[in-house]
């Protein structure tokens, strides 16, 4: 018997929500799904346009002290803190590009995915990712 | 840069650095995560971050690959200038079979 446990809400540590809010919309295709101001900062949100009510990504302020050092390093080895599907990640390479988006891996056929992987501008690395077939 | 030729073969002997340097001469400049990334899923290997981070260095100790820091990110590079050496200490143009 199952116990219903599945997940509806992930983040990611930003350094500015309004940038991030930005990004992720404006320039990854996501959609705002809440915005509710929580004392100094926002309870933000945003999901995919195709699946509204699906799991929800919140962006979340990256403020407490020990999360620089540790964003820094895993950007230093180019390690994404998180992986988002696309249809093409060829594709979605070039139209990112011609935004403006700086990538630290061009898209690799690893076999079963293809990936590649981007700077988020709010201290992140973030993978794009295509499964084969 | 004056590099002992035996450091060269040492760091050659290895056969996951060797298809480090295949991955780096498919593409050069990459990042330890898609390092990591290729040996895993090309090349079924299991090795740790750590173990990769630490083949890195021996071949940049070699001279074979070299760190270059773009910002936040950091890029590996193969270098093939210690193979030269090697090559025209024994591979004459003469014996290179038939032009």
């Amino acid at each position: 018997m199952g116990t219903g446990v599945r997940i509806h809400l992930t983040s990611v540590l930003v350094d500015d929500q309004e940038k991030a809010l930005r990004f992720y919309t404006d320039v990854l295709g996501f959609v705002t799904k809440h915005d509710v101001p929580l004392g100094d900062a926002r309870w933000l949100t945003v999901v995919s346009p195709q699946d509204p009510d699906g799991t929800e990504l919140l962006l979340e302020p990256d403020g407490h002290p020990a999360v620089k050092p540790f964003k820094e390093a895993l950007v230093a080895d180019g390690i994404p803190f998180t992986s988002f599907a696309v249809d093409d990640v060829e594709t979605e390479y070039e139209r990112l590009r011609g935004l403006g988006v700086r990538f630290t891996q061009q898209p690799v056929d690893m076999g079963p995915v293809t990936t590649a992987v981007l700077d988020d501008t709010c201290g992140n690395l973030i993978q794009i990712a295509t499964q084969a077939g | 840069m004056l590099l002992d030729v035996g450091d060269v073969f040492k760091a050659l002997v290895d056969p996951t650095r060797r298809l480090i340097l295949d991955e780096l001469t498919e593409r050069d400049g990459q990042t330890l995560f898609e390092i990591c990334a290729r040996l895993t899923t090309k090349h079924g290997l299991g090795s740790s971050r750590q173990a990769i981070s630490q083949h890195l260095d021996v071949l940049e100790a070699a001279g074979l690959v070299e760190t270059r820091r773009e910002g936040r990110y950091k890029f590996h590079h193969i270098d093939t200038a210690p193979l030269v050496p090697i090559v025209e200490r024994w591979l004459r143009p003469e014996r290179w079979g038939p032009a």
